[in-house]
């Protein structure tokens, strides 16, 4: 069972909730979990994981032969992104926005481009108890995290319960990371703000056919819209936390409340026997 | 013109709240919200759209049934798997056109997504810039850019100071398109480890990008010991802490009555945000 936690708008509990899971369920089950928030990635600072391996993420960018270009141009008439510009007596390559579609050594007329690799981030994998840990970095100043994401997912493998923190937004980051998910638990807050960006989430999921349930948390600050369009939507509400100021104290130390908090481990755990059944 | 970008690696330390509340007090300024994923600035600042421009950055492959005969060639020189039996991927197609310049047949074109939408609004405050981008579509940071463009023309043609730009979460695209060529940024930051590793990791991009950094510290008073931690990263940064905001239920009531907080003048919260903006707007002013 792949479940992912997402939420459009960002700060609103994703990895509290996804780290959380994790806990509860790792005393009895196989659990493996993804942090594929790769541009600020923060669960490692709650599972406290043992980083056992790491490699580099790289992705492929155009070498240019100068003693076979003829200056041509057709490599910078075929890139869709504006990576390559070709002037009289030189070509300028922008590595950072090339996507590594080949396009430009497969037509080029002289077969003067070459390939090299370019590292972009890394991925790091370990334990943490019984939960089989997975994260990855994008390094910064580069913009495009989905390659170190899909990176990451290429590990995913179905013979455990996979949970996958997803980034905040609604487009490709989120997209690459929840594609291929059984389920999706959208985490928000009764606010302006957690009602706009829920709905945005919600038309995500709806698009790429993952079922659905939502978290609602802070939900004794706001007001009661966010139930309401939840019950409108036919969009179950799987828990509901109360602003709790000591577990926001504990979350700022990097401890989380199934840590601390023993009718938490029960929460937890019915959370995922109510997603196991809706995912059916 | 000064272009100030506000950011936070984490998201949900408060970056809206207090661009919202910026644009209560800022006399002279256009605001533009880059968090295009999911702009949340306009339901606080009152806005009332007046312009809608269509935003289409990028294509999408279409195979011609008619004309295809699954000779499997543009399977294979995809590099992002988007095309399998000879359909494709709405979400995998990255735009590249590869297949449809592979194709024997010529079955394969290149269409133009609408990927979503750039507004102009009229707020009390100023000029507004936002955008939504489609659920699920690419392309944020091109998005991104022409907001900020937009309110680049509207600053210059209507002769305001500043540009004060929401920025998304992360480090990636949009926040580089927020961020690049700004004169200064301002890190809203919290006290806790999630918050303080993204900060370390965002200032390290607007180091990159060789923009001026400042920061500001919402919900100071949740925990000390890393307000201290944070400090000290900052100091050994060289980057000034301009203000410390106390953790304030008056931020969520002002925003469930979709207001920005310094109008509840007594809050502390409010009080610390107009210092911190009369803080900044001078420290501008010196670059």
């Amino acid at each position: 069972m792949i479940v992912s936690v997402a939420s459009g708008k960002g700060g609103t509990g994703k990895t509290t909730i996804a780290v959380n899971l994790a806990l509860a369920l790792q005393r009895e089950n196989n659990v493996k979990f993804f942090d594929c928030d790769v541009e600020a990635p923060n669960a490692y600072l709650f599972l406290k994981p043992q980083i056992t391996h790491s490699e580099p993420v790289t992705t492929g960018c155009p070498t240019i032969d100068g003693t076979r270009c003829t200056f041509c141009g057709k490599c910078a008439e075929i890139c869709a992104f504006h990576a390559l510009v070709v002037l009289k007596e030189r070509v300028l390559l922008y590595p950072e926005l090339c996507h590594d579609c080949g396009g430009c050594k497969l037509f080029c007329p002289q077969h003067a481009i070459g390939k090299k690799e370019r590292k972009i981030g890394i991925i790091e994998t370990g334990f943490a108890g019984n939960i089989a840990f997975f994260q990855g970095h994008l390094t910064p100043g580069e913009p495009f995290s989905p390659p170190v994401i899909r990176a990451l997912k290429r590990m995913v493998s179905n013979d455990a319960i996979v949970i996958l923190d997803a980034p905040p937004g609604t487009s490709c980051p989120v997209v690459t990371t929840l594609e291929g998910s059984d389920f999706c638990l959208l985490v928000t807050e009764p606010t302006p703000y957690g009602l706009h960006d829920l709905s945005l989430a919600v038309e995500l999921v709806q698009k790429l056919e993952i079922r659905a349930g939502v978290v609602v948390n802070r939900a004794d600050i706001g007001d009661d819209k966010v139930d309401a369009y939840c019950a409108k939507k036919g969009l179950p509400v799987l828990m509901r936390l109360p602003y709790d100021k000591e577990l926001a104290i504990k979350y700022a130390q990097g401890v989380s409340a199934v840590g601390v908090l023993p009718e938490y481990q029960q929460k937890f755990f019915q959370l995922y026997q109510d997603i196991n059944e809706l995912a059916r | 013109m000064k272009t100030l970008t506000i950011i936070s690696g984490k998201g949900g330390t408060g970056k809206t709240s207090i661009v919202g509340s910026f644009a209560s007090l800022a006399k002279n300024a256009v605001f533009a919200d880059c968090d295009v994923d999911a702009a949340d600035l306009s339901l606080i600042t009152d806005a009332r759209i007046k312009t809608v421009q269509e935003f289409k950055a990028s294509q999408k492959a279409r195979i011609d049934v008619a004309k295809c005969i699954q000779c499997g060639d543009c399977e294979d020189a995809c590099r992002f798997n988007a095309i399998q039996n000879c359909k494709v991927d709405h979400f995998l197609c990255e735009g590249c056109r590869v297949c449809s310049l592979v194709c024997p047949q010529g079955a394969i074109s290149m269409e133009d997504v609408c990927s979503g939408q750039l507004f102009v609004s009229d707020t009390p405050y100023g000029p507004l810039v936002h955008a939504r981008l489609e659920p699920g579509e690419e392309n944020s940071g091109k998005l991104v850019t022409l907001v900020r463009q937009t309110a680049e023309q509207i600053a210059r043609d209507q002769g305001f100071e500043y540009i004060i730009v929401d920025g998304p979460p992360g480090i990636g695209c949009p926040v580089i398109a927020s961020l690049t060529g700004a004169t200064a940024s301002l890190i809203v930051t919290e006290p806790t480890l999630s918050a303080i590793s993204d900060l370390k990791r965002v200032l390290s991009v607007c180091n990159h990008f060789k923009v001026p950094a400042f920061v500001c510290v919402n919900r100071c008073d949740l925990y000390q010991e890393n307000v201290r931690r944070i400090t000290k990263f900052c100091q050994q940064e060289g980057v000034e802490i301009l203000g410390m905001i106390p953790y304030d239920l008056n931020v969520v009531r002002a925003l469930v009555r979709r207001k920005p907080v310094v109008c509840y003048t007594e809050s502390a919260a409010s009080q610390q945000i107009t210092k911190l903006w009369g803080r900044l707007a001078e420290r501008v002013t010196l670059l």
